[in-house]
């Protein structure tokens, strides 16, 4: 049997769906069978940031009103060996479809692939149950900053009041250098303030952006620092363990040169 | 050495400490889920209780929930914090 997990933050644009891309992608690249799953029914993102949005047939609404079988809305990622994208619907609302039947589709997910990633619509309305609703593990997502962190905190809360206990903490879009003079939260100060354990960590990457534009996960970039940060997620996921990406070291003899003459900007 | 420079030049206290603070302090009031009718209640009920023995300056009594260091200095822990100005101590008989 396979593991549902759910990526939720509450808050929006912190990087769920970025995040679901790429553990997803990454997943499938360690040879495991792999479903990403839209929950954000109305809003549909997942697919263009997979660059898939050209192959849609049917959506996940089609799914659970029975208009398909799973496999015929199933979009099959060419690229990567085992990555299947089920797309949200964009016409419809979050209202379309009901807790019971997500629930019933994750058990049937669950039986066909070894990771069920579902990205979760932000918020913590409807749209946020559905997503939850048939999960075995959430991953929380928050950026260093107070509102996300807040938002971060509520979903934490909301998650234990649904027995998804233990939910696991990612902390996105790091800015060493903002850390370093002490103007952005560090990983400990987000950690001690929302208690629970962390997945993973994300440095703030340019790259993210190159690689959503042209719809191809950052996790196939191999000179990307938040690639290779969501490779390590995608192995603790897996049951590995690996250690905590040191983003101390990724500044160059150059950045240390721009910092000293003061030319260097955030 | 240019380190200690920067925080020569910087302002005194770095924003994230204002960033922790304030957030530790809205998570308390989030996680237990306070109202400020809530504190008023139980203002009320300290109010009627202490008059019985001290006269207290009811208009700048401060009640409200914070973290402070446990016992032990270990942990952070929540505390309702009440301030009461006493007017004066009533004679005891």
């Amino acid at each position: 049997m396979g593991e549902v997990i759910v990526i939720t933050s509450g808050k929006g644009g912190v990087g769920k769906t970025t995040t679901t891309a790429n553990v997803g992608t990454a997943l499938a690249l360690n040879n495991k069978k792999v479903v990403l799953v839209d929950a954000d029914i109305g809003l549909r993102n997942l697919d263009l940031v997979m660059g898939l949005e050209n192959r849609i047939v049917f959506d996940l609404v089609d799914v659970v009103e029975g208009r398909c079988k799973l496999r015929n809305a199933l979009v099959k990622d060419k690229r990567y060996e085992g990555l299947f994208l089920l797309p949200a619907a964009q016409t419809r609302d979050k209202s379309s479809v009901k807790p019971e039947q997500m629930l019933k589709l994750c058990e049937e997910l669950r039986k066909e692939f070894d990771y069920s990633i579902i990205d979760c619509p932000a918020g913590i309305e409807q749209g946020f149950n559905n997503a939850v609703v048939g999960a075995d593990k959430a991953i929380v997502i928050t950026t260093p900053e107070v509102s996300a962190v807040r938002d971060a905190d509520r979903v934490i809360g909301l998650l234990e009041s649904k027995e998804l206990r233990d939910p696991r903490l990612l902390i996105n879009r790091i800015k060493t250098d903002m850390v370093r003079r002490g103007e952005m939260m560090s990983i400990e100060d987000v950690k001690d303030i929302l208690a629970v354990n962390l997945i993973g960590i994300v440095p703030d990457d340019e790259k993210i952006v190159v690689s959503t534009n042209r719809g191809e996960p950052a996790v196939t970039d191999q000179k990307s620092l938040a690639g290779q940060a969501y490779r390590n997620i995608a192995q603790r996921i897996d049951g590995e363990e690996v250690p905590l990406l040191n983003l101390e070291d990724d500044e160059g003899f150059m950045f240390r040169l721009k910092r000293f003459l003061g030319i260097k900007s955030t | 050495m240019f380190f200690d420079l920067f925080k020569f030049f910087s302002r005194p206290r770095a924003s994230k400490e204002v960033a922790k603070e304030r957030l530790k302090l809205v998570l308390i009031h989030d996680r237990a889920n306070v109202s400020p009718q809530f504190l008023e209640m139980i203002k009320s009920e300290i109010i009627k209780v202490i008059t019985n023995y001290i006269d207290v300056d009811e208009e700048s009594l401060d009640i409200q929930l914070t973290r402070t260091k446990s016992d032990d200095g270990e942990s952070i822990v929540p505390a309702l914090v009440a301030n009461i100005p006493i007017k004066s101590l009533k004679n005891r008989k």
